[in-house]
């Protein structure tokens, strides 16, 4: 056993962690963060999107033991500081990004690493970004819609409702 | 005025703030006080005799709490299937037991033969590790004409690999013979409608609690339909009995099918955490999910249509061999039966229908019901046979289905499958489809991209499938073990606000904003003061749960039952309120109002009135307002529609895209129209990653080799274009109140012979013509090998 220290959320946190436990387990199990999900077991959903030191990160990639020191943020720490929902979630409900909510927090997890970076991704700029997150419900059409709506781009051309 | 609320109208979903924040409450979210953990020990052969399984380093393990077996399981039930299915010649269909654990043979890889109970899931592995399993292995079955020649038996006690061999409709098949016999024209296509795994993000877990005092058991799981999960393992399994067994199916990271069913692991938790007095818990790896879950698909066809030189239909005629896999799973037999044969022809007023459908033990996981179940199998052979005699008649694709729709006006319509359709407009669809698609710059586009060294391909469809699932006394005749009605009970708490108990469940579709509109326009209430339940038979009546686009047609009409008796039972305390007789009672926008007269109540006034009857005349009224409504559907709902999509072929790579895709449906009546139009895009999402990508294979000793999402092709967003989708040519059904048909599996349905009859396209318009078929999924190596022969 391995004793870190994690700041999560803003927040500090110690525990301690078998050698083999992931940075997801960590989350879900010790700290009861299940906002963020497991899908799979070769780290290809994306279900399981954090940001470690501001960046994306698989937390099923990673030990828990590796984050020791490290700044982690996770969908439970998103919303505004009033607690309504921040631009990128507001924009999931919006344009009906999410069906069953299972890929969700990875997907708005890596869309907000994309816009970091990018601030007015193309279609094809984020569909590329998100070859990482796995979605069965969506088609995908609605997730795309709803980043770049969030982004400040004006959707209203592109088809639905 | 349009109206600002309830149907028609998208109210954002109220249930996305919790899963955009991360506080969706999934079965694996679930911890409890005490739990343990089970890991299962699985077969990695696909077929073997088990001689022994020695648990003896494993049971004293650190951590081990307690090791199952086959041999433990051996008295209680099977799990069954929910269809019994006779074969032509009236045998009723074979049903090997399906255990719990396996006992004596393994019969597939992933087939789990013990189960370990610890205190942490770490050590539970690190115990399945060290059980010595002795099985000696056999050949595995995996092909099914090999299956069906005989040699190794998957179940020994049947002798045979065959589950049934059916004919529908048996009278009719003389008849077919004779006119495909002596037909100006017949078009013959084999096909392969590819195996897929339904991979739900979320992968199948369950959590069991046993109450030792009250002998109460929980069983907290991942379920489409928690009812029917209790009562086949009350019923069937390990006879718990229903008022002990509470089934709690709370957010469910997607079903489509997948988790309609019982699995062994449900039971195993129970029986555990009975045994051990304690909450146990089990969740499915992703490898394990690939391995276990029920997959979809999986037909093998030889497909005839007859027609007339100018492309008259005259008959249809279909051979199919259904994988099951190498247990019945619960709707493994009806799906490439009733849900398949019954929908053979199409939207088309074609006289004969034959098909005949051999049903296949192997040794491969179950397979089973998958989004669209049946329906979207039928629609591709047919409407890929249209495609080839379109072009073998030099006949457009197009004038072809309109020539042999069956017109408006001969509804209700008797196919010769044996359904009735209540209603329809099928060239409605294509006129819309013409409408939005712009059909007359196509060969300018061809022509663009042939500048660029691509071939580019048209693909037109339509489809008509069965919903709404089903009339009870219709499937009882047909086989069904279970009635498909579904309940629903509306509270009026006292002060205004309702609850909405139903038996459906929402694992994705938006049962928590839709529901509501409903009721919000019957009793003029704000839909906010609405909220519905669901998935915990301990709070809801009785449902079958949410599969075959059948929650609003048959919940959503109980819901609507339920609302009727509440304004019945309102108006009563209305007119005694307004001393006025019940008659004179008029109820309008949410307001009680005695006619002629200024006299009105609101609709939360009678309300409280139910709850504090201080006045009331007790012998004429009972107290509260509440009441329950099960609703069994008269006949199924038939959703239909008008699909195109144009794809680009890289001759060099036979790499396929997808430019464009349209998908015109009629739904009837539309709730909420956000909500239909993302069922819709899902639906399109999973058919084009079947047409194009998925894949799911076993070799020829029954290994899997498309066991992770390293190896199955799951569609990502790069892979996928928007989609244009639209549902405006309602033909409501005529049978349920709401006239609504189902939209869930629509997409699926109709996009992967659009698909394909695109793929063609391009590749004849390339001058390769000797290309008449590209099984699925059509992948750049499928393609590249047509092209080059
Ligand atoms: S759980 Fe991490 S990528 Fe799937
Ligand atoms: S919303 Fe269900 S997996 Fe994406």
């Amino acid at each position: 056993m391995q004793n870190i220290s994690i700041k999560i959320n803003g927040k500090s946190v110690s525990g301690s962690v078998e050698g083999r436990t992931l940075l997801v387990e960590f989350l879900r199990n010790d700290l009861n963060l299940t906002g963020t999900h497991v899908g799979c077991d070769t780290s290809q959903c994306g279900a399981c999107t954090i940001h470690v030191n501001g960046v994306a990160v698989k937390s099923c990639t990673m030990f828990a033991a590796e984050a020791d020191g490290f700044s982690v943020d996770t969908i439970e720490g998103q919303e505004n500081a009033d607690g309504s929902l921040n631009k990128i979630q507001q924009a999931f409900q919006d344009h009906h990004g999410l069906q069953c909510g299972f890929c969700t927090p990875g997907m708005v997890m890596s869309a907000a690493d994309l816009l970091k970076n990018n601030s007015t991704p193309t279609e094809a700029e984020i569909r590329t970004h998100l070859d990482g997150n796995i979605c069965r419900c969506t088609g995908y059409h609605n997730i795309v819609k709803a980043i770049m709506a969030a982004s400040g781009q004006d959707v209203s051309a592109i088809a639905a409702e | 005025m349009p109206k600002d609320s309830g149907i028609g109208t998208s109210p954002k979903r109220r249930e996305d703030v919790r899963f955009l924040t991360g506080n969706g409450k999934y079965t694996d979210d679930i911890n409890l006080t005490g739990q343990s953990h089970a890991v299962f020990a699985r077969s990695d052969v696909a077929h073997g005799k088990i001689n022994n399984i020695d648990i003896s380093v494993a049971e004293n393990m650190p951590g081990v709490l307690a090791i199952f077996t086959g041999e433990d399981f051996a008295d209680v039930g099977g799990n069954p299937a929910g269809w019994l299915i006779n074969s032509r010649d009236g045998e009723p269909m074979k049903e090997p037991k399906r255990p719990v654990l396996a006992h004596g043979k393994v019969r597939h890889v992933g087939d789990a033969y013990a189960a370990v109970v610890a205190e942490t899931a770490s050590q539970a592995q690190d115990a399945v590790d060290a059980i010595i399993a002795d099985i000696t292995e056999f050949p595995a079955v995996v092909d099914m004409e090999t299956a069906l020649a005989g040699g190794g038996f998957v179940h020994d006690e049947i002798g045979t690999n065959q589950c049934f061999d059916w004919g529908w409709i048996e009278d009719n098949r003389a008849a077919t013979d004779a006119a495909i016999k002596s037909a100006p024209h017949v078009t013959t296509l084999s096909l392969v409608n590819n195996r897929v795994v339904p991979n739900a993000i979320e992968t199948r877990a369950s959590i069991a609690d046993y109450d030792r005092g009250t002998g109460d058991y929980i069983l907290y799981t991942t379920s489409q339909n928690p009812h029917l999960t209790r009562l086949l393992i009350s019923a069937f399994v390990l006879g718990i009995p229903e008022n002990k067994l509470r089934v709690v199916s709370p957010d469910v990271g997607g079903g489509f099918g997948s988790k309609i069913y019982h699995y062994g692991e449900e039971a195993l938790v129970l029986a555990a955490a009975k045994k051990l007095c304690r909450p146990v818990k089990w969740t499915a790896s992703r490898s394990e999910s690939f391995l276990t879950d029920a997959h979809g698909r999986d037909h093998v066809t030889k497909i005839e249509l007859a027609c007339e030189k100018d492309g008259t239909f005259i008959a249809f005629r279909t051979d199919t061999m259904a994988n099951v896999g190498a247990y019945l799973s619960n709707f493994s037999t009806v799906t490439p039966t009733f849900l398949h044969g019954t929908l053979m022809a199409g939207n088309y007023t074609v006289p004969n229908v034959y098909v005949n459908v051999k049903a296949v033990f192997t040794n491969t996981a179950p397979v089973d019901a998958y989004r669209g179940a049946g329906r979207p199998e039928a629609t591709y052979s047919l409407e890929r046979v249209i495609d080839k005699c379109a072009r073998e008649l030099s006949l457009d694709p197009i004038e072809l289905r309109r020539k042999n729709f069956i017109k408006p006006d001969q509804f209700p319509y008797a196919s010769a499958a044996g359904l009735e359709y209540d209603t329809g407009n099928y060239d409605a669809l294509f006129d819309k489809l013409e409408e939005i698609v712009d059909f007359g710059g196509f060969n300018a586009r061809r022509a663009a991209s042939e500048k660029n060294g691509k071939l580019r391909g048209l693909g037109i469809n339509s489809y008509i499938e069965a919903c709404g699932i089903a009339p009870s006394n219709l499937v009882g005749i047909l086989g069904a073990r279970v009635g498909l009605y579904d309940a629903a009970t509306v509270r009026v708490n006292a002060t205004g606000n309702i609850s909405v108990m139903v038996g459906a469940h929402s694992h994705g579709q938006g049962h928590a904003t839709a529901f509501p509109q409903v009721v919000s326009d019957m009793l003029g209430v704000d839909e906010n003061s609405i909220e519905i339940v669901h998935g915990d038979t301990s709070k809801i009546p009785f449902g079958m749960g949410s599969y075959g686009s059948r929650s609003l047609a048959v919940c959503g009409s109980a819901v609507v039952r339920a609302t009727e008796k509440i304004i019945n039972k309102a108006r009563k305390i209305a007119a005694h309120m307004l001393e006025a007789s019940e008659g004179d009672i008029d109820f309008k926008d949410g307001k009680f109002s005695v006619t002629g007269t200024d006299k009105s109540l609101a609709f939360g006034e009678v309300a409280f009135k139910a709850y504090v009857p201080h006045d009331y005349p007790h012998d004429e009224l009972e107290p509260g307002l509440e009441e329950t409504a099960f609703y069994d559907p008269a006949n199924f709902t038939y959703p239909s529609g008008a699909y195109a999509c144009e794809v680009e072929v890289d001759p060099d790579t036979g790499q396929v895209t997808v430019e464009s895709f349209t998908a015109v449906d009629d739904f009837g009546n539309v709730i909420n129209p956000m909500i239909v139009t993302g069922q819709v895009h899902g639906g399109i999402g999973q058919g084009i990653g079947q047409a194009l990508l998925e894949n799911c294979t076993y070799d020829e000793s029954g290994q899997l080799l498309s066991a992770s999402y390293m190896d199955y092709a799951m569609p990502r967003a790069s892979d996928l274009p928007f989609y244009n989708v639209d549902h405006s040519c309602a033909m409501p059904c005529t049978h349920n109140p709401l006239g609504v048909k189902g939209c869930g599996e629509a997409g699926a349905i109709g996009s992967p012979p659009t698909i394909v009859n695109a793929v063609v396209d391009a590749l004849h318009s390339g001058g390769h013509t000797h290309v008449t078929h590209i099984d699925m999924p059509v992948s750049p190596v499928r393609v590249w090998s047509a092209i080059n022969n």
